[in-house]
């Protein structure tokens, strides 16, 4: 009973592959490749350590542009949100300039670094840093004055003050942020390797396709851009779920 | 909340335009300084809008670009919001399409692109169909996660009033978990105006992403791609703020309420 | 039980409003069983204000949460007016903490919440009634987020006394209210109560609020939780709380839960 439970989820994508596969050969002659056909796509790219390579690729230009994001948006965010007149400053300016799709910046990201890894960091980067620098200033604005007139009864001073409240009080809200910012930053790693680099699995798509229709390939890219998005959401979920931080989380 | 006084009124207009204007001088002299004949200065972006609003370009292309998300996000809208109930209120039948979905929807609605092609081929269809892939997954989990987060209480007082399980639905568990799920609404829209952009430089030839490729590739006109993207600066601006207008309306502000 | 007796027919004496009958709950927690309740009996009289009151954990709530219908006990059965209780029914009204009302509708459709099978001049005439009865006039388009808590309270009351229940279960409706609030709110019930007539069965931790409110107290003891004592509360209304009969009997109760009178 439990296992055919567990079963089932499985069984679903068994059935959508099924689909699939008798979708494309009822229409044969037609670009799309069968599951089978995919599997044999990953399978070569494996072989020629393509995939591999491919995939640092785009983890490491995710990394460093998040990262970097992440260094100077987080204490950026709180410094301004914990001033109320620097909030007041800088909101108009970030509200323009980030609903700017990251994707908008790629012609001015290879005008300054020119084709290649650090125009796809540069855009990487971008498209953490504004969502996450209005995270943090949000945390900070919601900390709940309660805290922070704790904290100063207590006699904390401002470094204390930040250490002990107002870091572990912003933390819950900033993890999600940056869960979320982490499926944007793959979400636009992929954009960016389509049009301004030649590697990664972005480009392998669009290689994929230009050089001889190999739509199996197109679809192992999008397999593999899907487990390794799905893998790095669940790596941030389970960083919620660490004791300390969980608190934000287990009072609704 | 810090800091000890109040802002006073004239700060709130002072600083923000203090800080934008030294926004634009930095600009301005770096271009001086640094002698670059590519990267526009503000003034040329100006005059970049004041050309693009003249020739009419601009205005076709925003439109084509506000239609195909109108479209795409609507369809996601339509689809996701009962997709999302159905599946957040029948715990069985999420845990069998779960695993499916989590695979699904990290694939990014770029990387969709070329099946798109393939499908639709070049052209609008193509542009709303990856539209509606970037959205339809958030607004299904929000969804998910909206039901399933409403108090139990409120439910059993609903059935304790003799609610069919349809009244249910509409008339508990949607209100009480749309506050979660405008929010969900609101990123959405928000990353749907990003995937636009995308699809736009590389599925098609009008809308504002393909301003911004076109002005490059047509003689680096580095001042149009600035301003096209101020353009989709601002116009996502306004989209955000329809949407945080629409959760500040009296019967849905509740749940921000509570949670802030 | 006899075959020849229809289930639903069972002799309810007219003064008998709910019965339960040999009622036992055990949870599943863990992989463990935990026996929540056991072997509960108890007979609760048309019209009568019934107080439960026990220490936290001694399951209370559970057992109330039975009468209600919200879940099915494990052994033995819950009978009102001779039927067994098989689920929730409008006509038994289940009042939470005010965190019950729902923050998505004004206190006129809270109120109008269950209304919904009425005529609309019926529906609007009782809401007017009850919003009167429970003192919430010119509060009729507010939200509950601007209400106070003891407002919250009340609307939760009023919006369960509009569809005209038999019955009313309140689980710790008072617990969350200051001390002030909760004094004013019983007074309110009571005056309800007396107006409207229903019977009503009250969870509460407070043994005074017992005291002060109810026909009878019924003690409960924990883990399984069982029925240790009926006590009946024979102090007519309006209750003195300095008379000796009201603290002779509370300090009964304190004895019977092991509780010492002095701090």
């Amino acid at each position: 009973m439990k296992l055919s439970l567990r079963l089932r989820p499985i069984a679903f994508i068994g059935v959508l592959l099924l689909a699939w596969q008798i979708a494309v050969s009822l229409h044969p002659g037609h670009l799309l490749p069968t599951p089978l056909e995919v599997l044999r796509g990953i399978g070569d790219l494996l072989q020629h350590g393509l995939l591999l390579k491919y995939i640092v690729a785009s983890l490491f230009r995710v990394t460093w542009g998040f990262a970097l994001a992440a260094l100077l948006a987080i204490p950026l965010g709180l410094l301004i949100g914990w001033y109320s007149r620097a909030e007041m400053a800088f909101n108009p300016l970030l509200q323009i300039l980030r609903p700017i799709s990251p994707l908008a910046w790629i012609p001015i990201a290879i005008l300054w670094f020119g084709v290649g890894d650090l125009a796809a960091v540069f855009l990487i980067f971008l498209c953490c840093f504004f969502p996450l620098l209005l995270t943090s200033i949000q945390a900070v604005r919601s900390v709940p004055a309660v805290y922070i007139h704790a904290g100063r009864n207590f006699g904390l001073s401002p470094a204390a003050m930040i250490g002990r409240v107002l870091y572990p009080a912003v933390m819950p809200q900033l993890i999600i942020g940056l869960r979320i910012t982490l499926g944007i930053a793959w979400l636009v790693v992929v954009a960016a390797e389509m049009i301004a680099v030649n590697s990664g699995l972005g480009f392998l798509i669009v290689d994929a396709r230009n050089a001889g229709s190999r739509y199996d390939l197109v679809v192992a890219g999008m397999i593999m851009i899907g487990v390794i998005g799905w893998l790095l959401d669940l790596g941030m979920r389970s960083l919620e779920r660490v004791r300390s931080l969980r608190w934000g989380y287990a009072e609704d | 909340m810090n800091s000890l006084q109040q802002p006073r009124k004239w700060e709130s207009f002072f600083w923000p335009l203090l800080t934008v204007a030294a926004f634009l001088a930095l600009w301005h002299f770096a271009v001086v300084w640094t002698a670059t004949k590519i990267f526009p200065s503000p003034l040329d972006v100006e005059r970049g809008i004041v050309t693009l609003a003249h020739k009419n370009v601009l205005w076709l292309d925003i439109r084509d670009s506000l239609r195909r998300v109108a479209i795409g996000y609507g369809a996601a809208v339509v689809l996701g919001i009962p997709i999302g109930l159905i599946l957040g209120w029948y715990p069985a039948i999420n845990q069998v399409v779960n695993p499916a979905m989590q695979i699904l929807r990290p694939i990014s609605p770029i990387a969709w692109i070329p099946v798109a092609i393939i499908f639709f081929g070049i052209g609008d269809d193509s542009a709303v169909f990856l539209i509606f892939l970037s959205a339809f997954f958030p607004i299904v989990v929000a969804c998910i996660d909206g039901v399933s987060n409403v108090p139990s209480m409120f439910r059993r007082a609903g059935r304790n009033f003799g609610l069919s399980p349809l009244q249910l639905l509409a008339k508990v568990v949607f209100p009480a978990a749309l506050p979660r799920i405008l929010i969900g609404l609101r990123i959405s829209l928000g990353i749907a105006w990003l995937v636009v952009v995308a699809a736009e430089m590389i599925a098609v030839d009008s809308g504002l992403g393909y301003l911004i490729i076109d002005s490059r590739n047509s003689g680096k006109h580095y001042d149009l791609v600035v301003a096209a993207m101020l353009m989709i600066g601002v116009i996502g601006l306004i989209l955000d703020l329809g949407f945080r207008r629409l959760e500040k309306m009296r019967s849905v502000r509740w749940g921000f309420r509570y949670e802030s | 039980m006899s075959s020849s007796i229809k289930e639903g027919a069972i002799s309810p004496s007219p003064e008998t409003k709910l019965v339960v009958e040999h009622v036992s709950m055990i949870f599943a927690r863990d992989g463990k069983s935990v026996p929540v309740l056991a072997d509960i009996d108890l007979d609760v009289r048309r019209g009568e204000f019934l107080c439960i009151v026990g220490p936290s954990g001694c399951g209370k709530s559970t057992l109330l949460n039975l009468m209600g219908g919200f879940l099915p006990p494990t052994s033995g059965a819950i009978r009102i007016d001779g039927e067994i209780v098989r689920g929730p029914d409008p006509r038994r009204i289940f009042v939470f903490q005010e965190r019950g009302v729902f923050p998505w509708l004004t206190v006129e459709g809270n109120i109008g919440f269950g209304l919904f099978k009425l005529s609309r001049e019926e529906r609007e005439r009782r809401i007017a009634h009850y919003i009167q009865m429970v003192g919430l006039k010119g509060f009729e388009q507010a939200y509950p987020s601007e209400l106070s808590g003891g407002m919250k309270q009340r609307l939760e009351v009023a919006r369960a006394l509009a569809v005209d229940p038999d019955v009313l279960f309140l689980d710790e409706p008072f617990g969350a209210l200051d001390s002030i609030t909760r004094l004013t709110m019983r007074g309110e019930l009571l005056r309800i109560w007396e107006t409207e007539g229903n019977t009503i069965i009250f969870v509460t931790h407070d043994i005074d609020e017992a005291v002060q409110l109810a026909d009878r107290v019924a003690v409960m003891s924990s883990r399984p939780g069982r029925i240790q004592q009926i006590v009946d509360i024979d102090i007519p209304h309006p209750r003195d709380i300095s008379s000796p009969r009201y603290l002779e009997l509370r300090a009964g109760i304190y004895d019977q839960i092991g509780l010492a009178h002095r701090i």
